[in-house]
């Protein structure tokens, strides 16, 4: 049995803690009226100097006549005002999903090795169901903020808005599919479907410890592959519901995939992150160098299946450069050159030069570097989803993001290692468990 | 110094496994094991050193993707600039998302055909060899363990009929 220790309960708290005070931060600093930003964007101007007036009158003289230059300040300012005021919102977001996301795929994976009835991954199955333990707190939180969304609180989807509909055919077009109603019945569909796993196949595996028949297992055999049927569709649907409609005009048939590639190889790091920490603390001893290796694969695995998706979206929608869908990528290497570019070699030439050779992979201390550039990685992928739809050019990383990541941080190391701290560690009733006891490379 | 080896024969993977650790334990020298099918584990019996294949592997996808990157910048920039889709040929890396797949391909195909030809020059393979293994059933469903003669012949003999081998052979190499 694990011990929840007191020092990481005082650490998760005071991340929620730190955390929380950040968001509300964030919240209260994000200016008031039209009026402040135009102050601001002022005082910006006089900082920059003389170079920067010149460049705002190229640009005016380029893009509209000079008697409209107040007309179209006013309009700046305004986008500019609501562009700020979605920031501490779209940074709450970006964190609420990537430790969902993180859950949400580590119970897929969970459910591929009872489909496939894996024997070696047993050894970890406590260490999954405990990561997944954070799913139905975040999907609570998740839902939350998208009542809140609809509620109009922000303006991060902005087909939720009455009055940007009214002014866009395309919106219009799609409305059978994206209004405000359908969206929340299917996120509510979705959490549900996963929710309902989890918590079924948690009490079949602990169901089975103690029993003398495998009756337990032979339904967990049959409702995962069932959920996994219905994740497919619904992550993917998903992946379209709450990323892709944030730009409500673009599109990608691929994008499930891709969302699906990073969740996946985030959650198996985690997972590897998590048995490694166990096992430093002295628990887990059952787990060996192989298990973390087969998990170390994995990473490099995905990482490189990421890659492949990730470029196989970029060079179709390069190469064919059709305006509407273009669009997507031309804002990113404007005005998110750094992230969007940087996240590739956090994401795929780190893991492959360092995870490239066999025997790296079964050296906990390259896992966990590998895994701690993984993880940030992919929040940057999900960033760079999420933020250039909501916040435009007036993305920062700052208090808001931080403490955003650090208030879900706090929650889900609380959740997982309670959880972790409820059952034994080894889920000796399963059938394969001898085999993944004796599992070696 | 003879070129002496004896030739103890197993019907049993297991029993195979469990003569190599025992006659290695009794430091004796195995010059080679012939087996129908891969044994797991028996490199590691055998105590044989990992193989390097992997790094040359490595070696020739970086030689691949060099000469991806050599070959499409001359045909695709410097020989015979075309405009395809209207995408930029002026430089290389304006063009270059159009040649990663031939980058990725050619990577591949380096490493997989390099690496199929050094093992068969490793392995000492090329067409119309002659078969090296003493005895036909070992493509059949019988192991053979070579083990070199190294003193006392008669007491290898004898050790090795304790290992559990169905027949022994003396020869010559």
């Amino acid at each position: 049995m694990y011990t929840f220790s007191s020092k990481l309960k005082t650490f998760s708290f005071a991340l929620m803690i730190v955390g929380l005070l950040g968001v509300a931060y964030g919240f209260f600093s994000t200016p008031s009226s039209v009026e402040d930003v135009k102050v601001m964007l002022q005082e910006t101007h006089d900082a920059h100097g003389e170079v920067a007036v010149t460049h705002e009158n190229n640009a005016h003289a380029s893009e509209n006549a000079v008697h409209e230059t107040t007309h179209s300040d006013d309009a700046h300012a305004e986008h500019v005002f609501h562009l700020l005021k979605n920031k501490p919102w779209s940074a709450l977001y970006v964190a609420l999903f990537f430790f969902f996301m993180i859950s949400l795929a580590t119970l897929a994976f969970y459910a591929i090795q009872h489909a496939s009835q894996a024997g070696w991954p047993v050894v970890l199955f406590r260490v999954m169901e405990a990561i997944t333990a954070y799913l139905p707190i975040g999907a609570i939180l998740l839902f939350v903020f998208f009542v809140l969304s609809s509620l109009h609180m922000n303006h991060l989807f902005t087909w939720m808005d009455p009055e940007v509909v009214a002014h866009d055919e395309l919106i219009q077009n799609k409305s059978g599919y994206l209004n405000v109603p359908f969206f929340l019945i299917r996120a509510a569909i979705y959490m549900a479907g996963w929710i309902w796993y989890r918590q079924y196949s948690r009490k079949l595996t602990l169901a089975q410890d103690n029993a003398s028949d495998l009756s337990n297992y032979t339904k967990l055999f049959k409702s995962s592959a069932a959920f996994l049927v219905f994740f497919l569709v619904t992550e993917s649907m998903m992946s379209w519901d709450w990323i892709m409609s944030l730009d409500p005009h673009w599109f990608s048939t691929l994008f499930g995939w891709y969302v699906f590639a990073s969740m996946i190889v985030s959650a198996i790091t985690t997972i590897a992150l998590i048995s490694i920490y166990l096992k430093g603390k002295g628990y887990l001893e059952f787990v060996n160098d192989s298990h973390l290796h087969d998990l170390a694969k994995f990473m490099f695995g995905f990482s490189i299946f990421w890659t492949y998706l990730w470029f196989s979206q970029f060079m179709l929608i390069w190469y064919a450069n059709i305006p509407e869908e273009v669009t997507y990528f031309v804002s990113r290497f404007n005005e998110y050159k750094i992230p969007f570019l940087g996240m590739l070699v956090l994401n795929f030439v780190f893991p492959l030069l360092v995870l490239m050779n066999s025997d790296y992979k079964r050296v906990n201390w390259f896992i966990v570097c590998t895994g701690i550039v993984i993880l940030i990685g992919h929040y940057v992928d999900i960033y760079v989803m999420i933020m250039p739809a909501t916040v435009g050019d007036q993305w920062s990383f700052g208090v808001s993001e931080l403490s955003s990541i650090l208030l879900i941080l706090g929650i889900f190391i609380y959740v997982v290692f309670t959880a972790l701290s409820k059952v034994p560690l080894l889920a000796k009733g399963n059938p394969f468990i001898k085999e993944s006891e004796d599992f070696h490379y | 110094m003879s070129n002496k080896v004896v030739q103890a024969m197993y019907n049993d993977d297991d029993i195979l496994m469990d003569a190599v650790k025992e006659v290695r334990a009794a430091n004796h020298h195995i010059e080679e094991v012939y087996t129908p099918f891969p044994v797991h584990g028996l490199d590691k019996a055998m105590g044989l050193k990992g193989t390097r294949i992997a790094i040359t592997a490595f070696m020739y996808g970086c030689v691949g993707f060099s000469f991806a990157v050599w070959m499409m910048n001359y045909m695709m920039i410097e020989q015979w600039p075309q405009d395809i889709g209207g995408k930029p040929s002026f430089t290389f890396f304006q063009n270059m998302p159009a040649f990663v797949p031939i980058m990725f391909e050619m990577s591949v195909f380096f490493a997989a055909h390099l690496m199929v030809i050094t093992f068969y020059m490793r392995s000492k393979l090329w067409p119309f060899k002659q078969a090296e293994n003493p005895d036909p059933r070992t493509t059949d469903d019988m192991f053979v363990m070579e083990v070199a003669v190294e003193g006392d012949e008669a007491e290898l003999i004898s050790f090795l009929e304790k290992t559990g081998t169905v027949e022994i052979k003396v020869t010559e190499k």
